[in-house]
């Protein structure tokens, strides 16, 4: 078997109260059939624990999923963890129940995509291929 | 970064570095192994344990469980957590993170998990490296679980001092298969989900199949315990604690010590020859025109191996 050197580690997490994880799970699913590597750490994450998981992981792209509407609220603290453990290069997409009007402020704090339901899973592949860093 | 700037980051216990190290252990760059060369020496003085079992059989919340007592007991803890790579599309699910929430948020506690990518044996390739830079960072317990294994997934054993094998009550039949290649690895059994109908004939099945073993200067106990409730596992901790003890003690540590090296060579050589075959002989285009004589009954399998070698140690004196 041919093994890539530099596979792509991707964590899908899911914050706040919801507990609707088939959506992650799928795009999960999705991503380890295009060949990365996926840590999936379940439902009710903090941002502390996502921040966290991120760091010990050294992923290159996180996934947030959320349909509780608490996006917000939730992802500027996600964002704030990430950078106080200095993790400061990982590419950040989300997706989830998110009204198009907050699509510009969540692009703002730094998500390079938002992905809302009926994405085509090849979408968010490609996507995911073409932004996540370079690690080594 | 350079190696030596990581490294010192490692040693200092800074987590991000440890992370970056790492990830360049496992992808085997030329980082990675300066990082090795120089962490190596400081390495040892862990309590190293691995974790084996079949799938299904609690390793995760095992490992959860018995890092929660380490850290009642004051000792910090590395978690390094194997899980399988599809031999389709080599991408993987890792989700040993679910089962160890609790773990997270601590600061005492670093898991790193780790897709096999395609090594047999129930660990990733680098999976002792890691272990190796968990040990140098100074985590006083680095935890080791595989992949679910089934009869000779063995190498846990040359990666970890002490072995831990997870059985299930209700799994007869599973625990005569493992008196091959698991049985005679494992230094502590424990029966897991004990809190399930079985769980004394499970514990009575393993010491049958002890008692026909060899004896040994290190019997292995056999505990049981419910990892999801906790219970049992300040014994399981216990023993562990006795079996890290007799390591250093007994008059056989250094022997092993070098069974270990040998085994740890020969596993990484082995799977490094075998990447580089693959690329030498996929690079040639030796290897598709040999399937093409396979495939259709030209040549048979063992005659076209033969080829691939023989066109490989040409190569190899070419280059020397």
């Amino acid at each position: 078997m041919a093994i890539e050197q530099h596979t792509i580690r991707v964590l899908i997490a899911k914050p706040g109260l919801d507990g609707h994880d088939r959506g992650a799970k799928v795009v999960a699913r999705a991503l380890r059939d295009a060949g990365m590597e996926v840590i999936y750490t379940g439902i009710r994450q903090t941002p502390e624990m996502i921040a966290e998981a991120a760091l010990q992981e050294d992923v290159q792209v996180v996934g947030l999923s959320i349909l509780s509407g608490a996006h917000l609220e939730i992802f500027p603290r996600v964002i704030a963890e990430l950078r106080k453990r200095g993790v400061d290069d990982v590419m950040l997409f989300c997706g989830g129940i998110i009204p198009e009007g907050d699509i510009p402020p969540i692009k703002a704090m730094g998500f390079a995509g938002v992905f809302g339901p009926g994405t085509d899973t090849n979408d968010i592949i490609s996507f995911v291929r073409e932004h996540a860093p370079e690690r080594m | 970064m350079l190696a030596s700037d990581l490294a010192e980051g490692v040693l200092a216990g800074n987590r991000r570095a440890l992370a970056r190290a790492i990830s360049h252990i496992e992808a085997d760059t030329a980082t990675g192994r300066d990082l090795l060369a120089a962490l190596y020496p400081r390495t040892g003085r862990a309590q190293t344990v691995g974790v084996t079992g079949s799938a299904g059989a609690g390793k995760s919340t095992l490992v959860g469980a018995l890092a929660r007592e380490e850290r009642k007991r004051g000792r910090t803890v590395g978690i390094v957590a194997v899980d399988p790579s599809s031999p389709f599309s080599h991408g993987a699910i890792l989700g040993d993170r679910i089962r160890m929430q609790a773990l997270t948020a601590d600061g005492g506690v670093f898991m790193r998990s780790m897709a096999s990518r395609g090594n047999l044996g129930g660990l990733a390739e680098m999976a002792s490296g890691v272990v190796d830079v968990m040990d140098a960072a100074g985590f006083d317990v680095v935890l080791l679980e595989t992949v679910g294994a089934g009869q000779d997934e063995v190498e846990v054993a040359t990666a970890a001092q002490t072995t831990v094998l997870v059985a299930n009550p209700g799994g007869g039949d599973d625990v005569q298969s493992m008196k091959a290649g698991l049985m005679e690895i494992a230094q502590i059994m424990v029966v897991n989900k004990a809190d399930l109908a079985g769980a004394d004939t499970a514990v009575m099945q393993l010491r049958g199949l002890l008692a026909i073993a060899p004896l040994r200067a290190w019997t292995p106990p056999i505990l049981k315990a419910v990892a999801k409730t906790g219970e049992g596992i300040a014994e399981l901790a216990d023993a562990i604690d006795r079996h890290h003890e007799h390591s250093r003690t007994s008059p056989h540590a250094a022997e092993e010590r070098r069974a270990h090296a040998h085994a740890q060579i020969v596993s990484l050589a082995r799977s490094a020859l075998y990447r580089e075959a693959l690329q030498t002989a996929e690079a040639e285009g030796v290897l598709q025109s040999l399937v093409d004589d396979v495939a259709v009954r030209q040549r048979d399998p063992r005659a076209a191996a033969t080829t691939l070698l023989d066109v490989m140690r040409i190569r190899w004196q070419a280059r020397a």
